[in-house]
């Protein structure tokens, strides 16, 4: 039995990892690598200087806390959101330089492609998922009344798997190389015979890893949102943003384990030389582009419901009126989660299926644009004749609802099969699904953090940097992206690394402008960060309702309190806060009882110390360091069951301490109890 | 949805003033519940997989060559009696008996090994003939599809051992037959994925 | 869609089996195993009618199994099991049927190696 990676270089004890293995000869990682050294050296060395690491360990790293996993979730998303812009950047650049004879810009193809593989890869998983399944964490819980979510400790287990992904992912950069087959990809490019190297390998691991992770926070919201719910909340009284959530968890529940799956199936063909995708021994490579859209699709909706969700709780608030259309909203949404089953044909219309295939395509693709639409529609209903306040949240999904519009219709143009067969694969395509992506799900998380930050730390973002981060980003969006159209009806294909119509070179020089006005825009916002950080105190959020909010969150403190609600809220109406704030709701102030929480946990830091070794050693076929892991992953898991003592009480008098002080705090902000 | 049906409430309409616990492990059933339908969408992959692909021999053998349906009757007999054994040992749970409950999980967990065993022979004379997951698109997906079947069974029943050592030791209290309960769907959802395997891989297979 | 989430009503969890339940089960199950395997062996009927019995009857099987062996009822967790049972099979059949579909018409299709169809579609 001879398998594929077993030649003469290979080492029993270092699998296919040698010297030759780190990519000392390209200046760009070399330099790169020497900055996240010193840099991480400096966060390091603060860290130990400042005495954090116990901080750091005992109150966020074991934490089970949902509002402070939620919030790691979105460092994480930050810093992939940086590694992923600066690939966005490379290839502008690359692109802007290397149009026309004589013009090659200064990435080679070998690097450029890992670039835009890492690209997409990075900026779906490692920042849109993050960013989703951090809002979702910090606020779900929250919006039902909820204590935490139904399985603490899978939670802070789910991050840590996740962030072992990125750290494998991350780690392709300075030991091999990452995939150069795009971002899904496709055989048989990723096959071994056309890519021999570790590259893919990092990608179909770091997705592994982090898949399981977000495939068991799934299963975790999909559970707290059926039992967890406040009495009286009943499915049809639930804040709408809680709504997307549920669709988006099924969404990851029914979606993840294809990925699974088709993953696996890659890597048995990779490592052990099965056939399923291979050009050779009978296997069939479309048959992994339909496995891999069948997780695909869904994946588009799982990131962009939570964002309606939030576009749905932000109108509401700033326009003062309660959702139009409350019961359409959900049955979109529902609609939406069902037939994002049946459109997935459509991203390989090209494919060669015969009329009827490609037909049905089509018609389920144009139908599921209908709820969609609906939604639009019923926020706009909402801000007719309502007081509309142009808070940052609210500029946020003002500039959603126009972009969206636009990259919607686009892609309702490449739902048709004859318009796809020209469209395919060019940069008309790169334009749309950003078009949807940046604008949709991208600003709807914008729009979520700066409505949602308060309650997660107490006090508001400054506005003025908000504002010119803002504008930065929309006026950079626009820049950056409509040219591609333009180029896409050219005629160029997406990938380039050198284009050879002079005629282009406008195009793609404007595009690199608008990228370079985005790179602006992140600046912008993360001064935003610094800045209201600083200024904290003069941002305070005293009432714990900033925004005179209609949902449970608003109801108590800003930050909320490690067990969320003093008492279990009682809910009456879907806008619950709203209409208690109406019907004379009076915060208690005494008779606090002892509240039953769960303790923290290490078990969630080892699983994913332990799947980093475990993607690390399979990347690089180290057996034995595979089955150790292995082992070692699932010794942890069983030891953890045999803990049976998982939970403590808050004491009356600690809860009846800390609503003590949001009293002298809201008397401090003249509001009455 | 209107505020008439709650009027007159009063402020303690609006909270609880007890505080009622979850008992702990409530969600865990229906959460675990929807674990095993996510495993059924990759086992469907799997059947998409050997649906399409288990007719691409690529001139090597194809399911008449490779089946011995002998070794499925024998394999499939050993599943079903460690389903009606599985249950057994519920309804020991159920009425207290913790020895009961032990014996029958031994009893389920060596029809499991069994069940492997006879596989893992199975695999072995296949490639000994040369019919590798190599060989072609077929054999890759059998294997795949079968062989993931026998690895969820083999975790099943190291599942079975740790819970053993779990009720003999803090007997059948409230976490311990939750568990059980689990593991109960976990064993027969691998029934149901098995009723799957013989019938649209290997009897469809050699009927053709 | 009123689904109560009051959580006082702390129901004992899962469905509990019965000896009867259990044993019904395994007997339909012995049987609707065997018969598959008897046409198998003996030929009876011809290939396609043996198909369709045999798929039938693991469909009928599963059936069983979901009922006896895990309880599968519109009561459990206020019938979210059923619904999320309901949910995959939905999808299951999506993804099977549609790929089998789609990667049918594209070998229908692309691959005309065998005849003389190269162009005769257009």
């Amino acid at each position: 039995m001879k398998l594929p990676f077993a030649d003469e270089t290979y080492s029993p004890i270092f699998g296919r990892l040698s010297l030759q293995s780190l990519p000392l000869h390209e200046t760009i990682v070399v330099v790169t690598f020497i900055a996240v050294a010193i840099g991480g050296v400096v966060v390091v060395g603060a860290i130990t200087y400042f005495r954090l690491w116990g901080t750091l360990w005992r109150d966020w790293f074991t934490s089970v806390d949902h509002k402070k996993i939620g919030i790691m979730y979105f460092v994480l998303a930050f810093i992939m959101l940086i590694r992923g812009f600066s690939d966005a950047i490379m290839m502008r650049a690359q692109q802007a330089l290397s149009v026309g004879p004589g013009h090659y810009g200064y990435l080679p193809p070998d690097h450029f492609n890992q670039v835009f593989s890492a690209h997409g890869v990075i900026m779906i998983f490692f920042v849109a998922m993050p960013m989703v399944v951090g809002l979702m964490n910090v606020v779900v819980p929250l919006q039902i009344g909820a204590r935490d979510v139904a399985f603490p400790y899978l939670n802070n287990a789910s991050f840590w798997l996740t962030t072992a992904g990125v750290v494998i992912t991350m780690l392709s950069l300075f030991i091999g190389n990452y995939s150069r087959a795009g971002w899904l990809a496709m055989p048989p490019l990723s096959e071994f015979k056309q890519s021999p190297d570790v590259g893919v390998d990092y990608f179909i691991w770091g997705l592994q890893v982090a898949g399981v992770g977000t495939l068991l926070s799934g299963i975790n919201f999909v559970v707290t949102i059926i039992k967890m719910r406040a009495p009286g909340m009943t499915m049809m009284k639930m804040p709408v943003f809680v709504w997307t959530a549920f669709c988006t968890n099924i969404l990851i529940v029914a979606a993840f384990p294809v990925l699974t799956a088709v993953l696996a199936l890659l890597a048995l063909d990779r490592v052990a030389g099965m056939h399923f995708f291979t050009n050779d021994g009978g296997g069939d490579m479309m048959m992994y582009v339909n496995l891999i859209w069948i997780w695909g699709h869904p994946e588009v909706y799982i990131l962009i419901l939570p964002a309606f969700g939030v576009f749905s709780e932000v109108v509401a608030t700033f326009s003062a009126k309660r959702l139009f259309g409350y019961t359409s909203m959900v049955y979109a949404t529902i609609v939406i989660t069902i037939l994002a089953y049946l459109v997935w044909l459509h991203h390989f219309f090209t494919m060669g299926a015969g009329a009827d295939v490609n037909s049905f395509f089509a018609i389920t693709t144009m139908i599921i644009s209908i709820p969609t639409g609906a939604k639009i529609f019923n926020w706009l209903f909402t801000m007719y004749r309502g007081r509309i306040r142009y808070e940052l949240p609210m500029m946020w999904t003002l500039a959603f609802m126009l972009t969206f519009v636009i990259g919607g219709m686009t892609g309702v143009m490449l739902a048709v099969p004859p318009a796809d067969f020209v469209l395919h694969n060019s940069l008309f395509l790169v334009a749309h699904f950003h078009n949807v992506i940046i604008g949709g799900v991208l600003f709807g998380m914008f729009a979520g953090i700066t409505y949602w930050w308060p309650k997660a730390l107490g006090f508001r973002l400054d506005r003025k940097w908000g504002v010119r981060s803002f504008w930065l980003w929309v006026v950079g969006f626009y820049i950056a992206f409509m040219p591609l159209y333009v180029l896409g009806f050219m005629g160029v294909t997406r990938r380039l690394q050198h284009i050879s119509n002079p005629a282009a070179r406008p195009w793609f020089e404007i595009a690199a402008f608008g990228a370079f006005l985005i790179a602006l825009g992140i600046a912008c916002m993360l001064i935003q960060f610094y800045v209201s950080i600083r200024d904290r105190e003069r941002l305070r959020d005293t009432t714990g309702d900033p925004w005179n909010g209609r949902t449970l969150e608003w109801s108590t403190a800003s930050p909320a309190p490690a067990y969320n609600f003093a008492f279990t809220p009682v809910v009456h109406e879907v806008d619950a806060w709203h209409d208690m704030k109406n019907r004379g709701y009076v915060r208690p102030e005494a008779g606090f009882n002892a509240i039953h929480m769960p303790k923290n946990t290490a078990t969630g830091v080892v699983i994913g110390a332990l799947g980093t070794v475990f993607g690390f050693a399979m990347v690089w076929q180290i057996w034995w360091l595979v089955i150790l892991s292995g082992l070692a992953l699932f010794a942890t898991v069983i030891t953890h069951s045999f803990n049976y003592d998982r939970s403590f009480h808050i004491p009356a008098e600690e809860v009846t301490r800390t609503e003590e002080d949001r009293s002298r705090l809201l008397a401090s902000a003249g509001i009455p109890a | 949805m209107s505020a008439v049906d709650h009027a007159g409430g009063g402020a303690e309409t609006f909270y609880r003033a007890e505080e009622h616990e979850h008992p702990e492990g409530s969600n865990t059933m229906l959460g675990f519940w929807i674990y095993i339908m996510s495993d059924t969408l990759i086992f469907a992959m799997l059947f998409a997989c050997f649906a399409v692909l288990g007719r691409h021999y690529d001139g090597g053998p194809g399911p008449k060559d490779v089946f011995d349906i002998t070794l499925l009757a024998l394999n499939t007999t050993m599943l079903l009696c460690s389903s009606i054994t599985y249950g057994f040992a519920m309804i020991s749970m159920q009425n207290g008996r913790t020895g009961g409950t032990l014996g029958w999980l031994l009893v389920t967990a060596l029809f499991g090994m069994a069940f492997v065993g006879i596989e893992l022979h199975e695999f072995a004379g296949m490639i000994a003939e040369g019919a590798t997951p190599e060989r072609s698109a077929f054999l890759s997906s059998f294997f795949t599809l079968v062989g993931t079947h026998g690895t969820h069974v083999t975790i099943g029943i190291i599942w079975m051992f740790t819970l053993m050592a779990q009720v003999s030791r803090k007997g059948l209290n409230a976490a311990n037959r939750r568990r059980l309960m689990c593991l109960s769907m976990f064993w027969h959802f691998l029934d149901v994925i098995w009723i799957g395997v013989f019938t649209v891989v290997y009897l469809l297979g050699m009927i053709q | 869609m009123s689904h109560d989430a009051n959580p006082d009503t702390h129901e004992e969890f899962g469905a509990h089996g019965t000896v009867r339940g259990y044993l019904t089960g395994f007997v339909l199950s012995v049987i609707l195993t065997a018969i598959p395997f008897w046409l198998v062996v003996s030929r009876a009927t011809g290939p396609l009618a043996t198909a369709v019995l045999i798929l039938a009857m693991a469909l009928i099987q599963i059936g069983v199994h979901m009922i006896y062996f895990l309880h599968l009822n519109t009561r459990s967790e206020g019938g979210w099991n059923i619904l999320a049972a309901i949910f995959t099979v939905v999808l299951v059949v999506i993804a099977i049927s549609g790929s089998i579909w789609v990667m049918y018409n594209l070998d229908i299709n692309m691959m005309p190696m065998s005849g003389n169809q190269i162009g005769a579609g257009q």
